[in-house]
């Protein structure tokens, strides 16, 4: 049976997402801080393709957007790709082991990426290439553990049953 | 069940729907500042219980810090400070007599006399923005009658402007962020230039002065004043390094940022050329003559 009320788990895994993406971290480690929300917007599209789509993501990304500092916009463009990738392709990434779907991950943050910071090239704030992807690398690290960890509360809530 | 097909075409439908809005209100954003207010609404009701939340540990310490200090430590900060009061006093005995020396010279030469400045005092919030961006999370917003563009100050020199608004919070963009560019003047010769922010939070660089330039490793530089952003006379850097290659018709001048850019935790914004009823009652003015006058 899948509840009416899934986003009572979303909203709030999604809020915890957002405060680590701010949370103050030293700063040698800052530049390999994982894209906390994005990662928990794939897991959702892939779980719940038919709760979370790309208008959830397209919201998500305004308020990480601002959160951030960013042109407005900027990062909702790119979740909304990749979450639309997800939400066509959800029936064969989830049969795909956790390893492969690291790989996934990392492909998908490295086209997030890719558009975020175009944007910034375009409008002339480019930053320095040389870690910039690095949040891809340690986001592709760390999907095995967002993925367990959401997948127990996602079971816990029983918001839906499929997957 | 399932079904086998989500939304079938009206998904790429959504999508592209969607990316056309973000192209627009990415434009709409940058080129035209057009959604400022969507932004404030967002940072106030969405963003800052967030950021207000990740602060509070970090409050937490501070307090438990304030409150445990020893009774004994207290006294003896005490001293520091009143014995630092008492030199702060001395100098600026002698600033008041310049100052309105200063003041009646320029009457005399029927120039506009100097405009008033009030600063507030705001917290730097814990929080971490873009690693690429250097911006700061201030604790006082449009509540406190913060504006977009307002110079923000520390007790070492100019830190940056507010360039976001919340209603209890706003962003500030440092001098060192490539995207920023202040007016400055050399304290020594009055040559005037722009510092542009270069990513480093310990490095500015000074664009477009020719080889002959007076200019000297070691010099002060102030704002100028001019573009009416940022109020003249507030130490920004020192020139740290001047070169002069050859085929350039440019030096490259680098100066070190005189704030405390990284570390500060308390700034002041600053009011300045505007009528004194419309600053916030929260202000205080620099100078004591000017409460006087207020009242």
């Amino acid at each position: 049976m899948i509840s009416q009320n899934c986003f009572r788990i979303v909203i709030p895994t999604l809020i915890v997402a957002l405060m680590l993406q701010m949370w103050p971290l030293p700063q040698w480690l800052e530049y390999a801080r994982p894209e906390w929300v994005v990662l928990a917007m794939l897991y959702w599209a892939l779980a719940m393709p038919e709760k979370v789509g790309v208008t959830v993501a397209w919201v998500v990304g305004l308020f990480l957007d601002v959160s951030q500092g960013a042109i407005i916009g900027q990062h909702a463009v790119g979740l909304v790709i990749i979450v639309f990738v997800i939400s066509t392709q959800y029936q064969r990434i989830r049969v795909f082991s956790l390893a492969q779907q690291a790989l996934v991950v990392l492909l998908l943050l490295l086209i997030k990426q890719l558009l975020v910071l175009w944007v910034s090239g375009m409008v002339g704030q480019a930053p320095d290439i040389g870690l910039y992807f690095l949040p891809a690398l340690t986001g592709a690290i760390v999907w095995p553990w967002v993925f367990i960890v959401l997948r127990d509360l996602r079971r816990r809530f029983t918001v839906s049953r499929s997957f | 069940m399932q079904p086998l097909f989500l939304q079938g075409p009206s998904l790429i439908l959504r999508t592209i729907l969607l990316v056309i809005v973000s192209i627009v209100i990415m434009v709409a954003d940058h080129r035209w500042r057009a959604l400022e207010t969507v932004r404030g609404a967002i940072e106030s009701y969405v963003v800052y219980p967030l950021r207000y939340t990740i602060n509070l540990p970090s409050r937490l310490v501070d307090w438990g810090d304030e409150s445990l200090s020893s009774h004994e430590e207290l006294l003896e900060q005490n001293r520091k400070l009143q014995e630092q009061q008492l030199r702060a006093q001395v100098s600026l005995q002698k600033l008041s007599v310049l100052e309105k020396e200063n003041d009646r010279l320029r009457k005399m030469l029927s120039a506009q006399p100097k405009v008033g400045e009030m600063v507030l005092v705001a917290e730097i919030l814990a929080i971490d923005l873009d690693p690429y961006k250097q911006q700061v999370v201030l604790n006082k917003g449009h509540n406190k009658d913060v504006y977009i563009g307002q110079p923000i100050i520390d007790a070492w020199g100019v830190m940056g402007q507010v360039v976001h608004l919340g209603l209890y919070s706003s962003t500030a963009l440092l001098i060192s962020d490539p995207s920023h560019a202040i007016p400055v003047q050399v304290n020594r010769s009055g040559l005037r230039s722009t510092a542009f922010g270069t990513g480093n939070s310990q490095l500015l660089e000074l664009r477009y002065i020719p080889h002959n330039a007076d200019i000297e490793i070691g010099d002060v530089i102030n704002t100028s004043g001019l573009g009416g952003r940022f109020p003249p006379n507030y130490p920004v850097g020192r020139i740290i390094s001047i070169e002069r290659p050859a085929g350039e018709s440019f030096a490259t001048i680098l100066a070190e940022p005189v704030a405390h850019l990284d570390r500060s935790r308390e700034v002041l914004l600053v009011w300045h050329k505007q009528p004194v009823n419309d600053v916030p009652s929260a202000a205080l003015p620099v100078d004591d003559t000017k409460v006087e006058e207020k009242k």
